[in-house]
């Protein structure tokens, strides 16, 4: 009933390509974006935004780098965490290192040398798949983690390994309140979501697909392996290691190896595979399971006890907040093994037709 | 999944969601709250719960007492397990309630690194007594941290004095070797600065022994103490890297006297699983070992736990952790009434004011000795410049059954001590563009 498409013709090539060709989801998606940039502020206080919003943003950045990998390429990866890593102590180390270097061209170079890195430790993928690909990119996490813990001049010979930054600059704007910073992220965000949107639908991300979807023949029609991984390694890469620049100097301020560990790597695979793989929505949906669905029940759960008038122990809370997490992920995949993206599509499909279903 | 019940669900959801982000913050105005960042699950509980339920009966047996002034202490509980993220999630969902933390206290080195960046921010003292930065005891640089009465350079200073009196002089130190067994986190790597400085005074040979996070798997390092046979191993560990590693070296058949624990590698946890396989294992003691005839633990024992009001088992009252703990948290509330003697007796104290009496702290013997912690620990006094305010510790030992000391009281050595801390606290100043404080602003 609001959700049709009747009567809404296309009359040029350009209408029918466009990103959102159903008016509605344009519209929508539009006010989302307004919302974010204009409401949030208003409305939102500190806590969200440095518990729960500007991690969400960062991670879904990750987590669509990883999905361009995983999702559109095909390719699992155990690294993550590493090229996050790569990408915060390189900003890092341009930051310090380069006097005069401004914040964001530091992020960016970060990014680039976490897409060179992924280039390197993306080449077994010429020759290994799946599983045994999963297993030689868990080398670019132990190889980086041992790297920033024990080789001092990664870390400027920090004595107890963790390094910090002072709040960074972009253009005379002192990005040190939490709405600076979640004003920040989120422009990168949605930038780069809308980059990957267009790759994803260009040359690029079909060859991306076609490799995903059966490389043998990907190859009979002319599209080079070799390029197409690679070149996917590299993009996921920038993207996670920009999103490691970010987690690093705008949301900790000082970090350690450990905030970019092999929990961090597997928390993005799982956030890809539970939002869903191949879809952009995908990476949002499932950094905001894995983010915000802890806190959401470590909060509930004394306020539940309290409505029985049980008084709910910290250390139970916690008890119950990791089975019923885990309860919740065997649940989604169950009910829908194609994500949560696959959901909410199933859903838009279901408000087309609604309230007259066939 | 039929589209309607997707709708309930995250409707459910989301006014479930807005009524737990909007709970009322109503406080009394005298009533000075301090979040408890504990850990009472994952690998380190062992170690957090018993350091946590200190922590909470003394402010219980503070306001038992009466409060300080009449102001009442109120406290709010948060599971970090040990992690930075959480801990980081846990302080900003309570620094904000019932009219602001007073001080936090997050015991965890990776957590005090991430809250030193936010405590100027939020005008909030971070207290973290026997951890945390070793720099941070320059309090010109960092004005929200208080590590006192202890740091791991501190300590680690005291264990090679104390190696030092045992060889028989410093000189004698030349040519032996040392190996560090520690936890490889920020935790672990905070001595290996002052070692290395001692290193270099003294000719010892210092190796760096690394273990992985949460620590049970040391069959490699202890391997190699077996092929290197140092003459003494100093153990940096935490939770059940602690019990692990005296296992191993009971295991190497390296023998335990040689091995001396910071003070978060000697309490109960520890050795008791060990039992006699950790005896005559050493560990500093940071002024208190565990004191179960300490007054203080009397009264928590007749106040509290003989009404049934107490935190945890009572077995737990008077170890080494749950000492920790009480010490910890009388720390803070001896703060509170100084800042109230400054800014009005029995008002409600903010974070600011906390500040100036962290930094006018001066317990001395007969304080002490009111507040019933004859015998347990010495007198403290902090100023603006020096955040620690005592430097004192001393070595038990474990026998089998109990920890006893087995030392003298040792102070950690100030022409050591000194220029380490200003050299790294002011490169961190540099990093972060800070200005010293100069004695007008300490006055403030």
């Amino acid at each position: 009933m609001f959700y049709r498409e009747n009567g809404q013709f296309k009359t040029s090539y350009k209408a029918d390509q466009q990103i959102f060709p159903i008016p509605q989801d344009r519209w929508v998606i539009l006010a989302i974006v307004v919302f974010a940039f204009v409401g949030i502020p208003l409305l939102v206080d500190e806590y969200l935004f440095r518990a729960i919003l500007i991690p969400f943003l960062i991670l879904s950045l990750a987590a669509l780098g990883v999905n361009i990998l995983v999702g559109y390429c095909g390719q699992i990866t155990l690294g993550a965490g590493a090229f996050m890593a790569v990408g915060a102590y390189a900003s890092y180390n341009f930051l310090i290192r380069v006097s005069g270097m401004p914040a964001l061209a530091a992020i960016l170079l970060g990014g680039l040398t976490a897409a060179a890195v992924g280039i390197v430790f993306g080449a077994p993928s010429l020759r290994v798949r799946g599983l045994y690909l999963a297993v030689a990119t868990l080398a670019a996490q132990f190889f980086w983690d041992w790297a920033f813990l024990r080789i001092k001049w990664f870390t400027n010979d920090s004595s107890s390994g963790s390094v910090s930054v002072a709040d960074i600059e972009l253009f005379g704007w002192t990005i040190s309140t939490p709405t600076d910073k979640y004003l920040f992220c989120l422009g990168i965000l949605v930038l780069f979501s809308l980059m990957a949107k267009n790759l994803v639908r260009g040359s690029i991300g079909r060859q991306w697909m076609a490799i995903r979807d059966m490389d043998v023949a990907a190859t009979v029609i002319g599209i080079r392996p070799m390029y197409a991984k690679l070149s996917a390694f590299a993009v996921s890469s920038f993207y996670v290691g920009v999103a490691g620049a970010l987690w690093g100097m705008v949301h900790l301020g000082s970090w350690e190896p450990a905030a970019f560990s092999i929990d961090r790597s597997f928390q993005l695979l799982f956030m890809v595979i539970i939002g869903g793989m191949g879809a952009i929505a995908g990476s949002f949906f499932g950094a905001a399971f894995i983010v915000i669905l802890p806190i959401f029940l470590n909060q509930m759960l004394p306020l539940v006890g309290s409505l029985f008038g049980l008084e709910v122990s910290i250390a139970l809370v916690s008890h119950v907040e990791i089975m019923v997490f885990g309860a919740l992920i065997v649940f989604f995949l169950i009910v829908e093994p194609h994500g949560i993206a696959r959901l909410w599509s199933t859903g838009r499909e279901k408000l087309r037709l609604w309230p007259f279903p066939h | 999944m039929k589209l309607h019940k997707l709708l309930v669900a995250a409707s459910i959801a989301a006014i479930g969601l807005s009524a737990a982000l909007t709970a009322p913050a109503a406080y009394a105005a005298e009533e000075q709250f301090f979040p408890v960042l504990a850990y009472r699950t994952g690998a380190y509980a062992p170690n957090g719960a018993p350091w946590a339920n200190g922590f909470v009966d003394y402010m219980k047996l503070t306001n038992a007492r009466g409060g300080v002034n009449g102001g009442k202490m109120i406290w709010e509980e948060c599971e970090t397990a040990y992690a930075t993220d959480r801990g980081v999630e846990c302080y900003e969902r309570l620094k904000g309630k019932h009219g602001g933390a007073t001080a936090v206290q997050p015991l965890s080195t990776g957590i005090t690194f991430a809250l030193t960046e936010k405590a100027p921010v939020d005008k909030i003292p971070v207290i973290t007594a026997g951890y945390g930065r070793s720099e941070s005891q320059d309090g010109s640089v960092f004005g929200w941290n208080f590590p006192l009465i202890g740091t791991y350079w501190m300590g680690a200073d005291v264990l090679v004095q104390h190696i030092a009196k045992k060889e028989g002089g410093f000189d004698k130190l030349k040519g032996k070797k040392i190996a560090l067994v520690y936890h490889d986190s920020p935790y672990g790597k905070e001595p290996i600065a002052l070692l290395q400085e001692r290193a270099k005074m003294h000719g010892f040979e210092l190796s760096l022994l690394p273990v992985a996070h949460p620590g049970v798997e040391q069959k490699a390092t202890w391997l190699q103490i077996r092929q290197n046979k140092p003459d003494y191993v100093f153990l940096w560990g935490w939770g059940v890297m602690n019990q692990t590693a005296i296992k191993e070296a009971q295991a190497t058949g390296y023998p335990r006297d040689k091995m001396y624990g910071i003070w978060w590698s000697g309490a109960e946890p520890d050795v008791k699983d060990v039992g006699d396989g950790a005896k005559g294992y050493n560990a500093l003691a940071m002024q208190h070992g565990a004191e179960p005839n300490a007054k203080v633990v009397k009264e928590v024992l007749e106040k509290l736990h003989a009404k049934g009001q107490g935190t945890g088992p009572k077995e737990e009252v008077g170890q080494v952790l749950y000492m920790r703990g009480l010490i910890s948290s009388m720390l803070q509330v001896e703060a509170v009434r100084v800042a109230q003697d400054r800014y009005g007796k029995g008002k409600h104290i903010t974070g600011e004011q906390m500040r100036w009496g962290l930094e006018h702290l001066d317990l001395d013997q007969k304080k002490l000795d009111a507040l019933g912690f004859a015998g347990v620990m010495r007198p403290v006094k902090t100023s603006c410049l020096d955040h620690m305010g005592s430097a004192w510790a001393r070595i038990h030992t474990w026998d089998g059954k109990k920890w006893n000391f087995t030392s003298d009281w040792y102070q950690g050595d100030e022409k050591v001590l000194r220029p380490l801390v200003i050299s790294t606290a002011g490169k961190y100043a540099e990093e972060k563009k800070i200005v010293r404080r100069t004695a007008e602003d300490c006055k403030k």
